[in-house]
């Protein structure tokens, strides 16, 4: 039990930038779940179950048309593929993680995601639940974000203009972060790159699945180039 | 409501089954894959790199250039957070300045 409020503890601080912008985002989805004449039950629902703003954000859209939940499984397939990426760059952190895993998964929304990728737990933590509590915090500010929208209606008037911005924040964040840590930077430089170009080709609402493709294609490109060189750089070697 | 209760959950569990999807494929097709040498050892290295990078420019997709409120904002708070997180290397700080100095731009220099 010690071990486990040791890693919430830990976890904590690193959420607080999430419980921001979740508590706004998750406020003002649910004011526009309310507007559509969903109560908070509903809302509960999606927030729990789904937990990916803007999947939710377009889910609304489906809600208000004609009903067809292929064409909204494969929407969401689409905006959701750039989490196949964090799937694989997590695959030897969650490697451990045991029973939690699945929920560990479930829960890997772009903001947990970007913490648990460049975030590692103080020394003497266990590492698989203070990924847990990351996770669930993060889910329950988005649950408890939405439910508040509900309940407030339409009363509030908005006077938050800008605040979601906090979450653009924090990713630049750990981009810099990363930027100063990491010895290659092309896989930094590559992804920017890759999705500044697609998105001028394709336009706002198209642009990543490109993206993904070019940042691999790319990505295996240099990799190429590092196995001509004598020594690969910034891999692990092995000894046989 | 437009649509009945048992269509309304049948749009929530498409919705979620897509994220799933999404989020345990790797796990599901790479269970045996050996992260040290193969080649998606390799990419579970270099993506995070490239994946904030992508998220950073999805955030950020939003912004054009037709009118200078539309992106200077964005590129000011960009600059500000980069600089500042360089100088004092506090995270809450520097989200924290970012995110007011944005909302100052938009509610009354851009309006």
């Amino acid at each position: 039990m010690n071990e486990k409020i040791t890693a919430l503890k830990a976890a904590f601080p690193h959420t607080i930038p999430v419980l921001t912008g979740f508590i706004f985002l998750g406020t003002a989805y649910g004011i526009l779940m309310n507007s559509k004449g969903y109560g908070v039950g509903w809302t509960i629902l999606f927030s729990l179950m789904v937990f990916a703003g803007s999947a939710q954000y377009l889910a609304i859209t489906f809600l208000t048309s004609v009903f067809n939940p292929v064409y909204a499984l494969l929407m969401t397939l689409m905006i959701n593929a750039r989490h196949i990426f964090y799937g694989i760059s997590l695959l030897d952190r969650y490697k451990d993680a045991g029973r939690i895993k699945p929920y560990l998964i479930f829960g890997l929304c772009d903001e947990t995601f970007s913490i648990v990728c460049s975030t590692n737990p103080p020394e003497g933590v266990n590492r698989n639940w203070f990924y847990f509590f990351i996770t669930l915090m993060n889910h329950s500010y988005w649950v408890i974000g939405s439910a508040i929208g509900v309940m407030l209606g339409s009363i509030v008037s908005f006077n938050t203009n800008g605040l979601d911005f906090v979450l653009t924040a924090l990713f630049t964040v750990i981009f810099v972060g990363q930027w100063k840590t990491q010895k290659d930077r092309k896989p930094a430089v590559i992804g920017v790159l890759c999705s500044v170009i697609c998105l001028a080709v394709f336009g706002q609402s198209n642009f990543i699945i490109p993206s993904m493709i070019a940042i691999l294609a790319a990505l295996t490109l240099f990799r190429k180039a590092y196995r001509d060189q004598i020594k690969p750089c910034g891999e692990k070697e092995s000894l046989q | 409501m437009t649509l009945t209760p048992v269509q309304t959950l049948i749009i929530v569990l498409a919705v979620s089954i897509g994220t799933m999807v999404t989020r345990f494929l790797p796990f599901l097709v790479f269970k045996k894959a050996n992260s040290d040498s193969s080649y998606i050892g390799y990419l579970s290295r270099v993506l995070p790199y490239s994946a904030i990078g992508l998220l950073v420019v999805y955030c950020l997709k939003d912004i054009s250039f037709k009118s200078p409120a539309r992106w200077l904002p964005e590129i000011i708070s960009i600059a500000c957070i980069t600089g500042l997180h360089c100088w004092k290397e506090n995270t809450l700080l520097s989200i924290g300045a970012g995110t007011v100095i944005y909302m100052v731009l938009v509610q009354f220099v851009f309006t």
